[in-house]
């Protein structure tokens, strides 16, 4: 007999703030924003930021006197340390598990599927080793579907376990009562469109939904919506999913530190994507026979002209060699390109993947090019990741550094990089 | 007629997982494996002792090779490296400008080395519990040991593990 299906999720609280306090222990219980790319708008805040009311999304020139008036910690995003973190975490979760799945940077399922452990002791263990290990405090939600999961994890954060930081769906005695304070836009899965559109149904909370017909809902929604209810229902219907579908596309695009106008600032954006675009490919043994590359000014800037252009160069075999790719971008900036206006943004999109494994030759093609660009690409990639990022680089990469971003509060990369190590006083 | 060469296709191995698979600009989630290895640099360990004359024929057959990662991290996700700026932990051998391997997996005894946070300020200490008391000691008499006190917040952010220093070549 198989045991029924049961299932975790592990979610960081705060996480990029959180992150952040781990080499800085003095915000402990202190309000932390952390901006987004360019330091724009707001993307993560710590509770006593939630607590002082910044809005997620808030732009930082709005907050600015606000958070210097209130003391507000501020920070640029620095991935290379939520990366290291999350990579931590989720290494840590995954050895409590037979089965996981990295959902998000900050969230992990987790299939506890025939774990005889009482699994919310099983689960406060977790968290309280994750939290010594990492410094990073997590809350865990545990149901018989993943719907109920991520229900159960944010009740958890919300306060609503006796346990503090994780919560088990079927140790709750009224399971329906709590349904019915759950907005249809706090469950997984289900947008405000959709909450609209359930609302006019007549369906306005969680328990409503549940008592839905799936059936029914399907044809206004789509399976989707089906599963969400069968879920609800404490069926599993929605599996831990281990292997991600390869990607179908490589997006590799920024908006800059400032308005570039020059084709040089551009050529070394450009080249900056299509390298990056390129070593994504290769990490993914991927390899494409299109390239796309676009260029525009500012959607709201209103008081300068507009301009936005791309151009899509094809391989004559598919490639994933940095020199072919920025070789194509270039060409295609070139064709692009028009003077006079201050772009904003740039990008080079990869748009039809294959797996590396299975390319076609073309008829003249001999197969000793490509052994030798394969092999240099990984001398290259070795390099880079020995050395650090961009320690070899093409040199048109070099002609400019004005694309690059915003990021006048980031803190140290504490973990990636030995420059950068967390200094103590002694 | 030629032979083409399919080597390039050939799915290598996958390389273990570290963190500089991760950029800064884009994340890609990584599948986990519960043991993952941590590096691949080995260096060979040789079965004799160096001997100042005719090398000893035995070192042809090396016997295994050391891998000085996991000589020094027992616990990778735990395991972060520290610098320190000072000179109040002479006595324990840790020198201005050292790097410290602090391992936060590991539960501090007496007279452990740690990194501890005390009301917010992380600092460097030998940690005594050998009374009732609670002292952080430096390991260097011209500088004060520190008593935690009522009121007062200890955080033991992380155990020292290993001391790396780089002598001038």
């Amino acid at each position: 007999m198989t045991s029924a299906p049961i299932f975790a999720i592990a979610d960081c609280n705060n996480f990029y703030a959180s992150c952040e306090r781990v080499f800085q222990p003095k915000l402990n219980g202190k309000p932390v924003v952390v901006l987004s790319n360019n330091d724009g708008c707001v993307i993560a805040r710590s509770n006593e930021a939630k607590a002082l009311d910044i809005k997620m999304g808030a732009a930082y020139f709005k907050i600015e006197q606000y958070a210097k008036q209130e003391g507000i910690a501020v920070f640029s995003s620095n991935y290379a340390l939520y990366g290291d973190m999350s990579q931590r975490v989720m290494q840590i979760l995954s050895s409590f598990a037979p089965r996981s799945e990295v959902y998000s940077i900050d969230e992990c399922f987790l299939d506890f599927t025939g774990l005889p452990q009482n699994l919310t002791e099983y689960s406060l263990d977790i968290c309280a080793i994750v939290k010594q290990w990492t410094g990073i405090p997590i809350s865990i939600g545990v149901a018989p579907t993943k719907t109920l999961a991520k229900l159960a994890n944010r009740l958890a954060k919300k306060g609503h376990s006796k346990h503090g930081p994780a919560l088990d769906w079927r140790d709750i005695a009224d399971p329906d009562a709590v349904l019915k304070t759950i907005a249809l836009d706090d469950l997984w899965g289900i947008s405000r469109r959709w909450k609209d559109k359930l609302n006019q149904l007549g369906i306005h909370h969680a328990l409503a939904l549940k008592q839905s017909d799936p059936k029914q809902l399907r044809q206004h929604f789509g399976v989707v919506m089906e599963r969400i209810v069968t879920e609800l229902n404490g069926i599993s219907c929605i599996a831990l999913e281990e292997m991600p579908a390869p990607k179908k596309q490589i997006l590799t695009s920024r908006s800059f530190g400032e308005r570039l106008t020059d084709y040089d600032d551009l050529r070394a954006a450009v080249t900056h994507f299509a390298t990056r675009s390129a070593e994504k490919c290769r990490q993914q043994r991927l390899t494409t026979h299109v390239l796309t590359v676009f260029i525009h000014t500012s959607p709201f800037d209103t008081r300068n002209p507009q301009y936005s252009n791309s151009a899509t160069i094809a391989f004559d075999r598919p490639t994933n060699d940095t020199a072919q790719l920025n070789a194509a971008a270039q060409q295609g900036l070139k064709r692009i390109f028009r003077r006079g206006f201050s772009y904003q943004r740039a990008g080079i999109l990869l748009p039809d993947l294959w797996s590396a494994n299975v390319a076609q030759l073309s008829l003249f093609d001999s197969g000793e090019n490509n052994l030798r660009s394969d092999q240099l690409m990984t001398a290259l990639d070795d390099i880079n990741r020995k050395h650090g990022k961009r320690s070899v680089c093409y040199a048109s990469e070099m002609l400019s550094k004005r694309w690059q971003m915003r990021q006048e509060f980031k803190s140290p990369s504490y973990t990636t990089n030995i420059k950068e190590l967390l200094t103590v006083q002694i | 007629m030629s032979v083409i060469s399919i080597s390039s296709y050939q799915p290598r191995n996958t390389k273990p997982l570290n963190s500089a698979a991760l950029w800064s600009d884009d994340l890609e989630l990584p599948i986990l494996e519960p043991k993952q290895q941590l590096s691949t640099i080995e260096l060979p360990l040789f079965t004799s002792k160096v001997p100042a004359g005719f090398p000893s024929p035995a070192d042809d057959h090396l016997e295994s090779t050391i891998d000085l990662n996991q000589h020094c991290i027992s616990n990778p996700p735990a395991t972060f490296f520290v610098k320190v700026k000072g000179h109040s932990m002479t006595g324990a051998g840790i020198n201005d400008g050292d790097m410290l391997v602090v391992d936060r997996s590991l539960r501090p005894n007496n007279n452990s080395i740690v990194v501890a946070v005390i009301d917010g300020e992380v600092t460097v200490k030998s940690l005594d519990t050998s009374t009732d008391e609670i002292w952080l000691r430096s390991k260097n008499p011209d500088y004060p040991d520190f008593q935690i006190k009522e009121g007062m917040e200890l955080h033991i952010w992380g155990v020292v593990k290993n001391v790396i220093r780089s002598l001038p070549v």
